[in-house]
């Protein structure tokens, strides 16, 4: 099992490649966008795609450079850039992030986080029921005080809240 | 001396009990940012910006740059009492902290960190103090060109000082400059790089930016290295801290090396990080224990203190004077600024008196009340780190999400938040620095309102940024700091021949 963990999940060299792949694409979407509405000189001076024309090539070039230095780099690609065990951990708070984030916008920040920071206790550390309620609620309500109340800010809330009459 | 009845004008400003709370609230707010792993001074001033909205400019930078000396000393605890630096600049002081608290100094090694943080943190304040005037009324002078070039200098040293990294420095710098692009030329009106989406109208807000990359980022990778901290107890008492008061004065020459270190480095956009290596690197070779040093030397805690405090405080001197920040959280109190309607530059100088000199006498205090607070309530923050990662993390997501939220009260940023946190996650194990990224974006549009301007200026003829001395010598510092990581390799290969 721990062995298992422990191998790599991709290696250094691969992400490295993948990377500077991906800002390669970035910078070459900004040429060719700069390009589009005009790279060069209009009668009053320098047009809009002026300046990031150029730091569009700036990005092309410099990832070209590093795709190539990694590509060549042999002691990179024995290095692991993330574990097995390691990735899994990432994910176990990526995903429930992702799916929280797009939570607020239906059921509003407090209950999200109360939900989001209560799946947490529950599920990566273990912890019984109660304990979990009282931390989850406590720190949601000590945010409801804190933005709602006290800085009056307001933070975006759903049916619980107009349920609760709090809106 | 003007500078210093101009001084005493700000004590009189900053030392109102309502600022005096705010500076305390800020610095223990800071420590907690600095304490935490995920939120850090840059992504920490981030998150409780849109709180300062309604404050009083002077009130809200004296909180926020509160909360920014708190976090430089919050660093050390964890670095010295868990072996987890909770800020970049903080790793250094890993080296020898962690081994003289295991060796049970821990008091001697905490005491020494906050002491020199503070003497480096004074140093740069006392440097700010003279000279930022000097520097404003100079700058006072510059056009188009001059700021240009001295964004040009910013950028340069940071590729000039990415030992082996220059292309990738490049990369992220331009990618930051290309996301600061994006949305309504304010020039032209027209839009760009927006490929037809109605949300990228308003370009990247680099608030979202900072929060994602620095806070999201850093705690996918606190992550990997599972969900334990294991650390030593703290027994901080005065007797401990006036023991090690006694033995800090046999260090003033690594101290003085240090600040010097420290507060060049944070002038010159190095940064707080590089600046405690260097300064670390520089006392073991200087030191006559040079060659204990990482088994547990108190000098080795001062001389990355030290340096680091000195670079993160003095970062503010060109964000004042010119309107360009040394360090990412420079940048993000820069970005206060322009939220509260105050252009930095030379102009604050003159314009703006009580809110320069209020914020440099806050510096003095804020200082001050943060190794008050640092020396006494250690063991309370210590604690907060046995808290389990299980609650912490879920917990400071919140924070980051409603951070990011209240910027402009947009989820569309919460989103994005999450996406950069990803690419911070990325960026920093592929070992792309994200400074030079926050940086662009923040100077993004004036670096490319200043060049455009002085291209107007000239037709199109790029011999402007050598018209005279002043803007000539920038320039060509500029363009040395940027070749600079070729000479080394061609001389050695010359040498070797």
């Amino acid at each position: 099992m721990s062995n298992n963990d422990d191998r790599s999940a991709a290696s250094m060299r691969t992400l490295d490649l993948v990377v500077a792949g991906l800002i390669f694409l970035l910078g070459a979407l900004a040429v060719y966008d700069s390009w589009r509405i005009g790279a060069g000189w209009a009668e009053d001076g320098p047009q809009s795609g002026y300046f990031p024309f150029y730091v569009g090539l700036l990005i092309c070039g410099s990832s070209l450079v590093t795709f190539v230095r990694s590509f060549r780099d042999a002691r990179a690609a024995g290095q692991s850039f993330v574990s097995v065990g390691q990735l899994r951990m990432v994910i176990s708070m990526l995903v429930p992030t992702a799916i929280y984030v797009a939570a607020i916008g239906y059921l509003g920040i407090y209950l999200a986080s109360t939900l989001f920071i209560g799946l947490f206790m529950v599920w990566l550390g273990k912890y019984g029921w109660a304990k979990t309620a009282m931390v989850s609620v406590g720190v949601s309500a000590v945010f409801f005080m804190l933005f709602e109340i006290w800085f009056l800010v307001p933070l975006p809330k759903g049916p619980l809240e107009a349920a609760l009459g709090l809106n | 001396m003007e500078e210093i009845s101009a001084l005493m004008h700000g004590f009189a400003v900053a030392l109102s009990p309502f600022n005096l709370m705010l500076m305390m609230i800020g610095v223990v707010l800071g420590v907690l940012i600095g304490v935490l792993p995920g939120l850090g001074g840059a992504n920490g001033v981030a998150i409780l910006l849109p709180l300062t909205f309604t404050m009083p400019p002077t009130s809200g930078i004296i909180m926020l740059s509160c909360i920014y000396w708190g976090a430089l000393f919050g660093g050390a605890i964890t670095s010295i009492l868990f072996n987890i630096p909770g800020e970049p600049w903080s790793v250094a002081t890993t080296f020898d902290g962690y081994p003289l608290a295991q060796k049970g100094r821990a008091g001697n090694a905490l005491a020494a960190a906050f002491t020199s943080s503070f003497v480096g943190a004074l140093v740069a304040i006392i440097l700010i103090t003279f000279l930022s005037p000097i520097v404003a009324r100079f700058a006072l002078e510059f056009g188009p060109p001059e700021f240009f070039s001295v964004y040009l200098l910013t950028f340069c040293a940071f590729v000039g000082m990415a030992k082996g990294k220059a292309m990738k420095t490049i990369a992220s710098m331009m990618i930051g400059f290309a996301l600061a692009a994006v949305g309504l030329d304010t020039i032209t009106g027209q839009l760009r790089l927006t490929f037809g989406f109605t949300g990228l109208l308003q370009g990247f807000d680099f608030l979202i930016a900072v929060i994602g990359l620095f806070g999201i980022g850093e705690i996918l990778q606190t992550l990997e290295e599972g969900l334990e901290f294991k650390g030593t107890s703290a027994k901080l008492n005065m007797k401990v801290v006036i023991e090690t008061w006694k033995e800090l004065p046999r260090y003033w020459a690594t101290s003085l090396r240090s600040a010097a270190v420290g507060c060049f480095m944070g002038i010159v956009p190095g940064g707080a990080t590089p600046a405690s290596f260097m300064s670390y690197g520089i006392a073991k070779r200087f030191s006559r224990n040079g060659d204990k040093f990482g088994t547990g030397e108190v000098e080795g805690v001062v001389a990355p203190e030290t340096a680091a405090h000195a670079a993160g405080t003095s970062a503010l001197l060109p964000m004042l004077t010119l309107g360009v920040p040394g360090s990412p959280t420079a940048a993000v109190l820069l970005g206060g600024l322009l939220i509260w309607g105050l252009q930095p530059g030379p102009l604050l100088f003159v314009e703006q008196k009580d809110f320069v000199w209020g914020l440099i006498a806050s510096m003095y205090l804020g200082n001050i009340a943060g190794l008050i607070v640092v020396l006494t309530t250690v063991p309370l923050f210590a604690s907060i780190l046995r808290i389990p990662f299980s609650i912490i993390a879920p917990v400071i997501m919140v924070v980051c999400a409603i951070g990011a939220y209240t910027v402009h009260s947009s989820m569309l940023d919460v989103y994005m938040m999450v996406l950069f946190g990803v690419v911070g996650y990325v960026f920093k194990k592929l070992e792309y620095p994200l400074a030079p990224l926050v940086l662009a974006l923040v100077l993004g549009d004036r670096a490319e309102a200043s060049f455009r301007q002085s291209m107007l200026l000239s037709q199109g003829d790029m011999r402007i940024f050598f018209s005279n001395g002043l803007v000539g010598g920038i320039t060509a510092l500029a363009l040395i700091l940027l070749l600079s990581p070729l000479i080394g390799p061609l001389r050695n290969r010359l040498a070797g021949r």
